[in-house]
């Protein structure tokens, strides 16, 4: 895993709630036994106006010419809602989004998205709605600072918060199987304790 | 101090908790199958690892396979390559795999219960957000993405952050004909589709004592349709029973002491909760979405809402949008809307008693001969093989097909549409699966959640029927 240090980028705002795993990556993608391939699918049915993905949709956000090269996924309450499909933040990473804010987001995709080093960030919802604001009035533009859980815009800044351990695997780009495999002796003396039939 | 269950199977599986840490517990049981495993099993070779217990990993075919042969090729190109591919890789790390035409073959939250797999007091994953049906038996089960699947095959562990607790309690007597499909839609509908993000749900109350281990498990399947990591149901006798004999459960000597540990498996008297939802159970009736999130249900004898009936903006707008996709008008009456698509079975509903709920309804709608809706495919597809022998044996197949249904072989079928059940742009199903997802069962479909019994009714009326009108 890559490590996360900041990241500045271009937002593009997705003004919906609820977004569910079917919509960041239709069922139809999810054939690969490879770990790439999934950008171009991403929010197929909203991106594509025919099934073959061949027609750009013009009035999906992600189309606009102005938001080409986002790097920022600015959204609505319960982002990656549904199945446990890991492609979902595969698809995202990979379409070139590092970062998606939301004002909160569905548990299993919260944790995909730690465990690829994509950073979900947390936002109030009076936070979220003022940055949904901003890209009405424009272009926006964010620095994100992980180190100090600071979003930087062109005139104002946010805190957010982050689990302490999460932090640390982004910073690292830590390998988390590695890093369990060095808790062996641990793991070999709960084993040893376990009852029988479980 | 009084702790509640999940509370108790956290501590009984914490392998070490370290301040700046998230904590790491013990998985007892790993089901995989052919679309989350196999990027992860690519990693492990890379990184030249092995799989600490082959033996706590089970391996299915469910998700993309044809419902309409035992081959792999059946299903496509692609599918027939994912297929193999975890053929390959369980030969590989000497994982136990129910294959296409093996006996135990199913859907994995089908599967795993009816062989024994689930036990009380285990932790149980799957690269599958449903995985919480097996919650059902006192379990703490839950879905895991691909990088997680990979963590359990290398250490048999997995870190979690700790998530809160809410009791959902059901008292009462539930109504004739009122399914536990109903109660769990009922209780989405008041908790909304995020309502238990970040909780471990505890459902209890009489009438969840009353119900058997099928309807149980219907109950906590859907416990991540309303956000929460896992749903729970203490074990007790029905809970035994239904395991005891079971191909994997404990035999002898050793199910005597297991049953012993497992009795204490409960919430104490006076353990705290952070949120508590009580509901009566004699005021919830026969439940249908209307919308693309399965909290945008109502009762079956109501209207479809509008976008006034919300004061919340989010979800006024989600209705607004919600009605569109849908092609529906607000203040249409739920017995007047046609469909042309009946899809019964997914791990929500393709268990035995599913069946011989809905095959008792299409007894009752076609006692004078009536058919299938000449507008309507539909089509039944059990949860697993055994369910299939079973419901063969006691002749619900034939009911089933002499009535205009399709009978087909085991999976996940139309529930995603991976494999070549999928609907059309514009399709209306009245379905048994989980998910009302746009394009869920099909690019441009709808869907409408319903309980076996009134997917089998309305198969035979062409449009929603009141059961209890």
């Amino acid at each position: 895993m890559e490590k996360f240090t900041t990241h500045s980028g271009l937002v593009v705002p997705l003004d919906a709630s609820n977004v569910d795993t079917d919509q960041i990556i239709p069922k139809q993608f999810l054939q690969k036994t490879e770990r790439i391939g999934f950008g171009k699918h991403l929010f197929h049915d909203w991106r594509y106006l025919d099934a073959s993905g061949h027609q750009d949709n013009p009035e999906f956000i992600l189309n606009a010419p102005q938001y080409q090269g986002a790097s920022i996924l600015l959204t609505r309450e319960n982002f990656g809602c549904g199945s446990s499909r890991e492609h979902a933040p595969w698809a995202l990473e990979e379409y070139g989004f590092k970062v998606i804010i939301a004002p909160s987001f569905a548990d299993i995709f919260y944790g995909n998205c730690i465990n690829i080093g994509l950073l979900p960030i947390k936002l109030s919802d009076d936070e979220i709605n003022e940055l949904f604001a901003d890209c009405e009035n424009g272009e926006v533009n964010l620095t994100i600072d992980l180190e100090k859980n600071q979003i930087t815009g062109s005139s104002k800044s946010y805190q957010f918060s982050l689990d302490k351990f999460h932090q640390y695997c982004l910073e690292e780009g830590i390998d988390s199987v590695g890093w369990t495999l060095k808790k062996i002796d641990a793991i070999k003396a709960f084993e040893a304790k376990m009852p029988i039939w479980q | 101090m009084a702790t509640t269950l999940y509370e108790k199977l956290w501590q009984q599986h914490l392998v070490e908790e370290k301040a700046g840490e998230t904590p790491l517990l013990y998985v007892d049981r790993h089901l995989i199958h052919e679309v989350t495993s196999p990027q992860a099993f690519a990693n492990l070779k890379f990184h030249n690892r092995p799989i600490r217990h082959p033996e706590r990993t089970i391996a299915t075919m469910d998700h993309n396979i044809s419902t309409r042969s035992i081959e792999i090729d059946a299903a496509g190109e692609g599918a027939a390559n994912q297929l193999r591919t975890l053929e390959k890789n369980c030969k590989e790390f000497g994982i136990e795999l129910f294959g296409m035409g093996h006996k135990n073959q199913g859907i994995v939250h089908v599967m795993g219960p009816e062989l024994g797999l689930t036990l009380p007091g285990t932790i149980i994953v799957c690269g599958d957000s449903h995985t919480a049906t097996h919650g059902a038996f006192g379990a703490l089960a839950f879905g895991i993405g691909t990088s997680e699947v990979e963590h359990v095959f290398a250490t048999q562990t997995l870190r979690q952050t700790k998530a809160k607790t809410m009791k959902i309690e059901v008292n009462g007597q539930v109504g004739e004909g009122i399914s536990a499909k109903d109660i769990i839609l009922a209780i989405i509908g008041k908790t909304g589709s995020a309502g238990a993000t970040g909780y471990v749900v505890e459902y209890c109350g009489s009438a969840i004592e009353a119900l058997t281990m099928e309807e149980r498990m219907t109950v906590c399947n859907m416990s991540i349709e309303f956000g929460a990591k896992a749903g729970l149901i203490a074990p007790d006798q029905s809970t035994f029973d239904y395991l005891e004999g079971k191909e994997y459960a404990p035999k002898g000597e050793v199910w005597q002491q297991a049953v012993a540990d497992w009795k204490t498996l409960k919430t104490d008297d006076g353990a705290q909760f952070d949120t508590v939802l009580t509901l009566k159970a004699e005021d919830i009736k026969a439940q249908i979405t209307w919308g693309t999130t399965p909290g945008q249900v109502t009762s079956v004898d109501g209207v479809v809402p509008s976008p006034d009936d919300f004061t919340d903006p989010v979800e006024k707008d989600s209705c607004a949008a919600a009605l569109v996709y849908m092609g529906l008008e607000a203040g249409t009456k739920i017995t007047d809307i046609e469909i042309n698509n009946v899809f019964i079975g997914s791990c929500t509903n393709s268990r035995i008693e599913d069946l011989r709920a809905a095959a008792n309804t299409v007894k009752r709608f076609t006692a004078n001969g009536e058919k299938v809706s000449s507008k309507v495919n539909a089509i039944v597809v059990p949860g697993s093989y055994r369910v299939k022998e079973q419901a063969e044996a006691e002749g619900l197949s034939k009911i089933f097909i002499d009535a205009g249904f399709e009978w087909r072989l085991p999976g996940c079928s139309m529930c995603l549409g991976m494999n070549d059940d999928v609907l059309s742009e514009g399709d209306r199903c009245a379905s048994t699966s989980n998910r009302n997802f746009e394009g869920r069962q099909g690019r441009g479909s709808r869907t409408h959640l319903v309980s076996p019994e009134l997917a089998a009714a309305s198969a035979i009326a062409g449009h929603f029927v009141d059961l209890n009108a």
